[in-house]
């Protein structure tokens, strides 16, 4: 059991629940929580891939940064468009 | 700064302007939208004299830094967007220039939202045209996702605001699909730039990574099956934001898609047969939907997820770009032409359903009004989506079957066929039903009056059929490549 091996695993497991819940999943504050799992399974995978260089790698890190911004970013729009769509209508 | 990084910037940043200064938002997105037009008209004329150009900005080199690289393919796409983007804002200018003549509250909303919207989505298309790297593309692909979503929600129903929700959620998983390709590619060869595709081909994990990256622009680009959000999204839209959604953004995943096939080189094979295998799916799966569809716009956004399938079916069996048979200039020419007919077909149906008060099929023939000016723009963007001769839609179709007759794919071409025919019978639908005249037409029946949508969705349609005319400047334009 090495750490690459359980990064590498759990990565791949996050993954793969964050999908299986996303597909399967129609209430709205469960589709955004799995995105955000989503998100977080893929940025173990870039990490676990990152530590196979033997020394830090800073590109994959960078990547995840930007991942982890625009994930950020999207969730609020995802929630502030889910706060309307139950909220009192104009109409 | 050179004139290709103010392709990018010059939107952006206008988009910033826009929604900083909401009383002067009209201001500021007619001129950036004209401005951009003119720089990307600008580009095209110099690559035609100079040939392709790359810039590295702030002089860092691939694979570290970021590269813009126009050439014959992204500077066509250049302008197909700042074509049906000045279209668009001429349609727009209808909500009002000022706060002050803007008709009711509704359209004054609609007015300062869609301006920076429009913008930072031009400015996105734009990066994305001219991108040189796979993350580079991803980081594009979000701000389009975020824009174009809030363009769904625009007109604010509750049926947009659940389209949107879908349309970002799923647009969102799809990205991070993009995200895992890019790691993936990264851990297998380091590098993330496009002319690395061809080495990641070559291998087992690559290919794997190549194949995510596709699933996720597949998503964005509604290609079957996975097309699920998008005729809710495009049906539910404001009809100025259905265009640009349906005519441009899924444009923009398609365009990388073709980027990839054609810098692939055989290691994608299988892939490329997946896609058209996908594509001719679309095809008859958006064709059943149209024909079904009870309500006009419905039945526009089913026709862009068949559009798409012959699209994603022409970039699938051309091959990469080193076999020569000039399959994916096609896939190109198709790409125009659909976005220029399907962004007149939603603003005539918008028009009609403001003359009309509804958009339902059957509910078309009416005694008292004629057919007008929307309805003349619809057929024509018809003819053109059908692929009749003179228009672009037929110049693409025409190369598409004669290469794959060259190559004696007869199931390709048979299923191309069957795709024109099911179009034919579901445009059929609307136009035969514009065709009025006849004793069930009232004495006095009054045309509709003339509005902006109408200029702008027969300037469209007819532009489209021009294009078929003039199309061997876009196929000049495709020959310019890199190498």
């Amino acid at each position: 059991m090495t750490p690459d091996f359980i990064y590498t695993c759990a990565g791949s497991g996050l993954v793969g629940l964050a999908l299986y819940r996303l597909a399967t999943c129609s209430d709205m504050l469960l589709r955004v929580l799995s995105l955000n799992v989503l998100g977080a399974g893929i940025a173990v995978l870039f990490l676990a891939l990152a530590r196979d260089a033997g020394m830090t790698d800073a590109v994959p890190q960078a990547f995840v940064l930007t991942g982890i911004v625009v994930l950020v970013g999207v969730t609020g729009a995802l929630l502030a468009l889910a706060e309307r769509i139950d909220g009192p209508h104009d109409e | 700064m050179s004139d290709i990084s103010l392709l990018v910037l010059l939107p952006l940043l206008a988009a910033l302007g826009a929604a900083a200064m909401p009383r002067h938002s009209a201001i500021w997105g007619l001129a950036a939208t004209v401005l951009t037009a003119i720089l990307a008209m600008w580009l095209a004329l110099e690559l035609l004299q100079d040939g392709a150009r790359e810039v590295a900005i702030g002089g860092w080199a691939a694979p570290l830094g970021i590269v813009l690289v126009a050439d014959g393919l992204a500077v066509l796409m250049l302008l197909m967007t700042s074509g049906v983007g000045i279209a668009m804002a001429i349609q727009a200018t209808s909500w009002g220039v000022w706060p002050s003549s803007c008709t009711s509250k509704k359209a004054a909303a609609l007015r300062s939202g869609f301006w920076p919207l429009w913008l930072a989505t031009l400015g996105a298309l734009n990066v994305l045209f001219l991108s040189g790297d796979l993350f580079n593309i991803y980081v594009a692909f979000e701000i389009l996702g975020l824009t174009a979503v809030g363009l769904t929600a625009l007109s604010g129903t509750p049926n947009a605001l659940r389209a949107a929700f879908d349309y970002l959620s799923a647009g969102l998983a799809g990205s991070l699909l993009l995200l895992l390709g890019i790691a993936l590619a990264y851990g297998v060869i380091g590098r993330v730039d496009l002319a690395a595709v061809p080495m990641l081909a070559e291998t087992v994990a690559g290919r794997m990574a190549l194949s995510l990256f596709v699933a996720g622009l597949a998503v964005k680009a509604a290609l079957f099956p996975l097309h699920f959000w998008m005729p809710a999204a495009h049906s539910s839209a404001a009809p100025v934001a259905s265009a640009l959604l349906s005519a441009l953004v899924v444009k923009g995943a398609l365009y990388v898609i073709l980027r990839i096939s054609i810098e692939g080189g055989a290691g994608m094979e299988t892939l490329r047969f997946a896609l058209a295998g996908m594509g001719a799916a679309a095809m008859l799966w958006g064709a059943w939907g149209a024909l079904r569809a009870s309500r006009l716009k419905l039945l526009v956004a089913q026709s862009t997820v068949a559009q798409i399938g012959l699209i994603a079916m022409a970039i699938g069996v051309s091959g990469d770009g080193l076999m020569q048979n000039g399959l994916w200039h096609a896939a190109a020419l198709l790409m125009l032409s659909h976005a220029l007919a399907k962004a007149a077909m939603f603003v005539a149906v918008g028009r009609i359903a403001e003359e009309l008060g509804h958009d339902r099929i059957s509910g078309l023939n009416r005694k008292e009004l004629r057919p007008g000016a929307a309805e003349f723009a619809f057929a024509i963007a018809s003819v053109s989506l059908i692929g009749l001769p003179p228009t672009a839609g037929f110049i693409g179709k025409w190369i598409l079957i004669e290469g794959l007759i060259v190559q004696n794919a007869w199931i390709w071409v048979a299923l191309i066929l069957i795709g024109t025919a099911l179009s034919a019978a579901y445009l059929s639908r609307v136009v035969s039903r514009c065709l009025r005249g006849g004793p069930h037409i009232a004495k006095g029946a009054h045309h509709p009056p003339w509005r902006a949508g109408d200029v702008v969705a027969l300037g469209l349609a007819t532009s489209a059929l021009l294009l078929g005319l003039a199309s061997a400047f876009p196929l000049t334009l495709l020959e310019i490549t890199v190498k």
